[in-house]
């Protein structure tokens, strides 16, 4: 028996702010959740399991969340999965329920991702002194700032290219409601007036700190069909290698490279540049967007900065990138791989709204973690996959 | 559904792991064993999952510098749960039963004595209207205990008969790290813990780690003369909240089993019973009857290594198939206070 | 170590109203669909789902419904003596709560008995403003004052935690080398690359590193960044560089800090050497090495580096 074709048939997201002092952890779950459900039409009890990704415990003060926010998610009564692969982990997790579906267990399964991080302060989180090792990081901005330098000196890119995603995503994320910062008046200018945070990193080139939560219902092909715009699922790929290893290439992940490569066989792209329609790629920099595009494949290596120069990412362009603003406008960090791979599928639904690239029928959602070793990825369309 | 089978298993306990909170040194032998069952090597295995917890090791992404252990590059098709590696087993039987890999090989690891483990778990309970009491796991597993008790489901005597039991089987288990019969009587004459449970009704304090391998079809029979093929695997969640469930029953565990298929035929149980009147618990919820053998391996009471025990608990039943010496066995898991959630893997001689 | 962090956390407006009572000194429940009162209230009712939205205020006494005896409490237990957490059923409520019970000896609680709330004078909104003890039937006769004005929205909950840490033995020669003024490598037996620290597994190959290499304290900076932010628990004083830097003889960078040269001239590919601190100083760790230094020598060549980017 082979894989059952899936679809995502309900989306749900919060709004995403600084600060979600109006709810609980449970409150700002059941935000995303309410909506995915209302948009799929189903009531939680028709729901056979929930897949719940975040980020580290530590960002919340607390162990397994999951397990005290059962009941208020329904989950209770019902299998329960917690996903952790650090910063691609909302993405994993839609994978994971993706196969549940696909394995033939289940029908529906409700998947959701949050982070509430003003419970806590990210930097300290990430940064807690571990002996034996020099405390020169100062969060993730000072893990891959350097990372950043390597890839500019390697691409011979131009500077400000960092500057130019930024004001891409600022201003697509004026078009979505759900967005974090709504920074109007955003330019590539402005952008370099900002402070140096982490040189080269800018700090309007920077992600900022959400609270937010996402969740999608997956559903199995008969389910599926009854609806009016799934999202197909076309194929889903994760790959993972060491923090540091001797001669990792920390630029071009090799596991980014692999997890694409596998991506595009498994879908039957041949020419991905030419083939996804829009994408939605997890950059918390900008200078990732470039990095990301040779990674993945749409451009040759030390070329992504050209398309990203020649404006062919923005709107409108050739391969529209982070339509909803990216990580860029909105992080809460265990749930910014899903709101990647959510923003796909919204996109091949045709229900992006303001930030919808017309026609889009395939479209790339793509989440990576840790010190860029974890990724995963899934091609979603508007059409079944033929196998 | 694919035929999936329990193909390789190996595990270190001790009381105090004398290492680094991402165990990857102790991971290296586990993994070299596993490949040595099976006679694979690292390019055998089509998908890994794991299993741990960041509170457990004192910082976030302790995960991350496991999977050295595996050797990463080039890349791997990898993925990781913070729950026990039981859960971990599951999502690559899924991975398995969706075409896209043949084989896979899980693993759990942990640290608990990195920090005091019954203060650690009490992050896992309700951050609002629980953990600022501190109310640490034990203490919860004595409340269960006690209505147990009050409601005549189980005595005393019962607890102690299971702790017995379980700790005279664990004198043939090399990894114990708590082991030696004694009566029930003797028992029952020592100090009371945390009332109505004595030291030896919970489980010690335990560092481990353990992997199982995963395959399909030929690539089972290739790896494993007689593989443990899972007829029937599924897990379920009940609330945390101690209010708002029966804690003398385990919702979640019954339903587990139904969705597994049941447990009719079982010979050989491995249950993950970190407290001894919770055997009990789950003896009933599991439907196991007077003639299932029970925790051969000493169970929790005799080691229990967080976030790998449930898994063990999968990979000491499937032995019992391997051997020969059962046709069909159930290995459980759990997690969460008070059998919150519970996994059940049905495994087959024959598929 | 301890990891110790006072998390900020927002209510929501079920928790909210529960904890508001609780600092006003009075035991809030909610009502579920099917008209069981429950303490403390679910945010959402476990059956239907909804929020819950309607609230009861009940006495403080109640029923033990199960107990248990804390003989050997841990930190931040509510009494800071052995004590009963119980299973208590408030008055009034269908489902129990759990809370800390004040009583002396295992020999004054039971299953059944009777308890009313002892409420703290101080109360700021939290399940520690009250403990239960045993209910003679004599409640205090004058009413608790409420506790504030404001509803509470949003609470301090500190967690820390300490946690003993050890490394792998491959890391503990390295430590060892360093208190000793060295730095110690491993080659891996498999692909040879020189690690530093040493490592329990190769991230390569999977096998522990094992042949010692002493390093030179000498090296190229193959990339870094300037850091201008101040962050909480940081540990060096912005700005600084920090760098990866590739020992002469080491396949892997380590990463430190680079001074004794303004920021802005730090360069990839720049030769440094370590400054060690004062030998007296010096413990088991990477910071016996204050920082690098540049040695003036010409940079390295991007060839001889771009391997390690
Ligand atoms: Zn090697």
């Amino acid at each position: 028996m082979g894989k059952i074709p899936a679809a995502v048939i309900g989306i749900g997201q919060t709004h995403h702010r600084a600060k979600r002092e109006d709810v609980s952890m449970a409150g700002l779950c059941r935000e995303a959740m309410d909506r995915a459900l209302e948009d799929a039409g189903l009531t939680l009890d028709e729901v056979d399991a929930i897949v719940i990704g975040k980020a580290p415990d530590l960002f919340e003060g607390v162990m397994m969340p999951e397990l005290y926010l059962a009941e208020a998610l329904g989950a209770a009564g019902k299998p329960l999965l917690r996903v952790h692969t650090a910063g691609s982990v909302g993405g994993s997790t839609a994978i994971v329920a993706s196969s549940l579906v696909q394995a033939g267990v289940h029908k529906k399964v409700l998947t959701v991702a949050f982070e509430k991080q003003s419970e806590s302060n990210a930097m300290w989180a990430l940064s807690v002194p571990i002996p034996f090792v020099m405390p020169v990081h100062a969060g993730a901005g000072g893990y891959f700032a350097p990372h950043v330098r390597s890839y500019i000196r390697r691409a011979s890119a131009p500077s400000h290219i960092g500057a130019i995603v930024a004001a891409k995503d600022r201003n697509n994320a004026l078009k979505n409601p759900y967005a974090h910062l709504h920074n109007e008046g955003t330019t590539v200018e402005s952008v370099l007036a900002s402070q140096m945070l982490w040189d080269p990193i800018h700090y309007d080139e920077t992600c900022p700190s959400s609270d937010g939560a996402c969740a999608m219902v997956i559903a199995a092909e008969d389910v599926a069909k009854t609806y009016e715009a799934p999202a197909w699922i076309h194929g889903t790929a994760m790959r993972s290698e060491p923090t540091s290893a001797a001669e990792r290439d920390q630029v071009n992940p090799q596991a980014g490279r692999e997890a694409a490569a596998a991506l595009w066989k498994a879908t039957g792209i041949t020419d991905p540049a030419r083939e996804i329609d829009c994408a939605e790629i997890y950059v918390p920099f900008a200078w990732f967007e470039p990095m990301w595009l040779e990674n993945l494949g749409f451009a040759a290596e030390g070329e992504g900065w050209k398309l990203t120069e020649a404006g062919e990412t923005a709107i409108g362009g050739s391969l529209p990138v982070n339509m909803s603003g990216g990580v860029l406008s909105s992080n809460p960090i265990g749930a910014s791989g899903m709101l990647r791979f959510a923003e796909a599928a919204l996109q091949v639904r045709g229900r992006a709204g303001e930030h919808q690239v017309d026609g889009a029928r395939r479209a790339l959602g793509h989440a990576y973690g840790g010190g860029s070793q974890f990724f995963s990825m899934w091609v979603v369309g508007s059409e079944q996959p033929a196998n | 559904m694919r035929d999936v089978a329990v193909v390789g298993f190996a595990q270190r306990q001790m009381k105090d792991f004398d290492g680094s909170p991402s165990m990857a040194e102790l991971l290296v032998p586990i993994l070299a064993e596993c490949y040595e069952q099976t006679g694979w090597a690292k390019k055998d295995i089509g998908f890994w999952c794991s299993g741990s917890s960041d509170y457990l090791a004192g910082r976030s992404f302790s995960f991350v510098s496991a999977i050295d252990a595996i050797g990463v590059l080039p890349p791997v098709n990898e993925s990781h749960v913070e729950m026990d590696a039981a859960w971990a087993l599951y999502e690559a039987w899924l991975k398995i039963q969706t075409g896209e890999v043949d084989t896979a090989l899980v693993f759990g690891f942990g640290k608990a004595s990195a920090g005091v483990l019954r203060r650690t778990l009490t992050l896992q309970l309700d951050p609002y209207t629980m953990t600022p009491l501190w109310p640490d796991t034990v203490s919860l597993a004595a409340l269960q205990a006690r209505l147990g008790l009050d409601a005549g489901l189980w005595d005393e005597a019962a607890l102690a008969e299971v702790v017995n039991r379980s700790l005279t089987d664990a004198e043939k288990n090399e990894y114990a790290v708590r082991a030696g019969g004694s009566s029930v009587g003797e028992l029952l004459a020592r100090p009371m813990f945390a009332d109505p449970l004595r030291k030896h009704d919970c489980a010690p304090v335990t560092d481990g780690a353990a992997a199982i391998v995963l395959a399909a079809g030929d690539r089972a029979r290739e790896a494993n003369q007689r593989p443990a093929w899972i007829t029937g695997i599924a897990h379920s969640s009940d609330g945390l909240h101690l209010g708002t469930r029966d804690l003398t029953t385990s919702g979640s565990a019954q339903r587990a089993a139904a969705a597994a298929g049941g447990t009719d035929g079982v010979q050989v149980a491995e249950l993950h019973a970190p407290f001894s009147h919770q055997e009990l618990v789950l003896r009933s919820a599991l439907g196991l009857g007077d003639d299932v053998a029970l925790n051969p391996s000493g169970g929790a009471l005799a080691a229990n290594p967080m976030f790998s025990a449930g898994a063990i608990r999968i990979g000491e039943a499937a032995k019992r198939i391997w051997d020969g010496s059962a046709d069909k066995v159930v290995g459980h898991a759990t997690s969460g206070p008070a059998l919150q959630q519970n996994l059940v893997c049905v495994m087959e001689g024959r598929n | 170590m301890t990891v110790a962090f006072d998390y900020t956390r927002s209510t929501g407006p079920v928790i909210g109203r529960f904890l508001t009572g609780l600092r006003d000194a009075t035991i809030v429940g909610g009502r579920l669909g099917d008209g069981r009162v429950a303490v403390p209230p679910p945010e959402f009712d476990p059956v239907t789902h909804q929020a819950v939205t309607e609230f009861v205020e009940l006495p403080d006494t109640g029923t033990i419904t199960s107990w248990t005896w804390v003989s050997e409490p841990v930190a931040g237990q509510p009494l800071g003596k052995p004590f009963a957490f119980a299973l208590i059923t408030i008055d009034g409520a269908d489902t129990p709560w759990l809370q800390a019970v004040d009583v002396a000896s295992p020999d004054d609680i039971e299953t059944g008995m009777k308890v009313r709330a002892r409420w703290a004078e101080e109360r700021t909104g939290s399940v520690t403003d009250l403990v239960f003890v045993a209910d003679d039937g004599n409640a205090p006769e004058t009413a608790t004052p409420a506790g504030g004005t404001e509803d509470v929205g949003l609470i301090v909950t500190p967690v820390s935690l300490d946690y003993r840490y050890a490394a792998s033995p491959e890391e503990s020669s390295f430590f060892r080398g360093l208190a000793e003024g060295r730095i110690l490598g491993q080659r891996c037996p498999k692909c040879r690359k020189v690690y530093v620290p040493p490592r329990g597994a190769c991230p390569t190959d999977g096998v522990p590193t094992s042949e010692e290499v002493e390093l030179s304290d000498v090296g190229t900076v193959t990339t870094f960044c300037v850091v201008n932010v101040p962050f909480l628990g940081q540990r060096i004083k912005p700005p600084y560089v920090s760098a990866y830097v590739l020992l002469d003889g080491a396949d892997i960078a380590l990463q430190h800090l680079i001074l004794d040269i303004p920021a802005e001239e730090v360069r990839m590919g720049m030769r440094v050497k370590a400054v060690w601190k004062p030998r007296d100083e010096w413990g088991t760790s990477i910071e016996n090495i204050s920082h690098f230094a540049p040695t003036g020598e010409p940079d390295a060549d991007f060839d001889s580096y771009k391997h390690h980017l």
